[in-house]
């Protein structure tokens, strides 16, 4: 089998893998990071979010052996270095935008794309951002005002707790 | 998904001593391609990753003021590049969603030719030039119907070079659950004739809608189109639109493409 190697969550990894690996299945079999999880297999979903070079995909739709070489985030490298949660997880609980949580390590990979490039997101740019992930609990409204809470912005105006 | 061998070339050359292999598949972003091998629609033996080849990737500007891009750019990249136009803008920031923009490339789209795609409205609409590594080939000539392309075995798309319209508009009603369009219409005006290029509606896979460049072209306005009939026979009906539901809807994103082309 053909050996892949890759940064994860900034430490060097590697392990053999069939061709048909996809990158999830590498990240969790392999790698044991469950925190990504796989919702649809089939890419609606967005429950497999990761960062591949700084870049949002979906794990799922993406071979293992395609990320040879590459830098990849997972949610397991999300949280401050004290292991605290980071600001994104933070507004997430602050402000209930998980309910049963399947979908949230997608969604805060999904918000950390959006705010790298754009720090004061509106509410349509944050909709428009989570387009490739389904939440089936929170109805979204207050993942929304996470988001804008962690962009430091006003919440008020979103209505519901 | 049956398994494969996996080849990652750096150069075309490389990519195209690869594919010669019986059943060799090229891959590109992967974004259908891996879908449709885990349903076992598709079982090549050997995939070959377009993704590595620097010489595919990138945008610039022609002298003659056309835009080449590069078959192994992503809609990321198209959407957020200074030199394209805003037809295409529109078009390359609303395909699937920010994850998928990130990895699916226009070459990948063009090549599938699925009948619900958005770049292959923009190619026909435009007459743009797909550029292989074996020759040139017209838009008008490159797309053969659902799913076909005048793409050889083993041909692939290096880049695709696009005329610039003086106005252009793409207008998608989406298909929620797929994002795919129900309909998707990319109007060009050039000076010398109005292009209109239908995706999503036609059981032959994109078409250009002749009868409303025509009408277009002496009267640019929405009311131009008004007197125009679409017959249901050959629409898409499925679950989501009925044929008639499709025809109709032809019309009415042809009219905010009017409306809204700059």
């Amino acid at each position: 089998m053909p050996d892949v190697k890759m940064i994860v969550n900034g430490k060097k990894v590697s392990g053999f893998v069939e061709c048909r690996t996809l990158l999830v299945e590498f990240i969790r079999n392999d790698l044991q990071l469950t925190g990504t999880h796989v919702g649809c297999d089939t890419s609606q979903c967005g429950a497999c979010a990761i960062h591949v070079d700084g870049k949002l995909v979906k794990a799922c739709t993406m071979l293992a052996l395609e990320a040879n070489s590459c830098e990849v985030s997972t949610i397991e490298g999300q949280a401050n270095d004290d292991g605290s949660l980071n600001f994104i997880q933070q507004a997430f609980k602050d402000h209930h935008g998980l309910q049963c949580g399947f979908c949230t390590p997608g969604m805060v990979m999904a918000t950390a794309d959006l705010l790298k490039t754009n720090s004061k997101p509106t509410e349509l740019e944050i909709r428009d951002h989570l387009e490739g992930n389904i939440c089936r609990c929170t109805g979204y409204h207050n993942i929304v005002k996470a988001i804008l809470a962690a962009s430091g912005q006003d919440t008020s105006h979103i209505a519901a707790e | 998904m049956y398994n494969f061998e996996f080849k990652q070339p750096k150069t075309i050359s490389e990519a195209l001593t690869a594919l010669k292999s019986d059943e060799a598949q090229a891959l590109a972003g992967g974004q259908t391609l891996i879908p449709t091998m885990k349903q076992r629609l598709a079982s090549p033996s050997s995939i070959v990753s377009l993704s590595e080849i620097p010489e595919m990737k990138g945008i610039c500007k022609n002298d003659d003021g056309s835009i080449s891009i590069g078959g192994g750019t992503t809609h990321a990249d198209v959407a957020n590049n200074s030199n394209i136009f805003p037809g295409l803008v529109t078009l390359a920031e609303n395909i699937g969603d920010a994850a998928v923009r990130n990895r699916g490339t226009i070459g990948g789209s063009l090549a599938n030719n699925d009948p619900a795609a958005c770049y292959p409205a923009a190619a026909l609409s435009t007459g743009a030039t797909i550029i292989t590594d074996a020759r040139e080939i017209s838009a008008d000539d490159f797309f053969q119907g659902m799913f076909e392309t005048a793409l050889d075995e083993g041909e692939i798309i290096l880049s695709v070079r696009f005329p610039v319209p003086s106005l252009s508009s793409y207008q998608k009603f989406i298909q929620p659950a797929s994002r795919f369009a129900m309909v998707g219409v990319f109007l060009s005006n050039f000076d010398n004739g109005i292009r209109v290029a239908v995706t999503g509606a036609s059981e032959e896979g994109v078409y250009r809608w002749v009868e409303a460049e025509g009408a277009l072209k002496d009267n640019f306005s929405e009311s131009a189109l008004n007197d125009l009939l679409i017959e249901p026979k050959g629409i898409i009906g499925d679950i989501h639109a009925s044929k008639e539901y499709r025809a109709h809807l032809i019309k009415v994103m042809t009219k905010r493409a009017v409306k809204s082309a700059s």
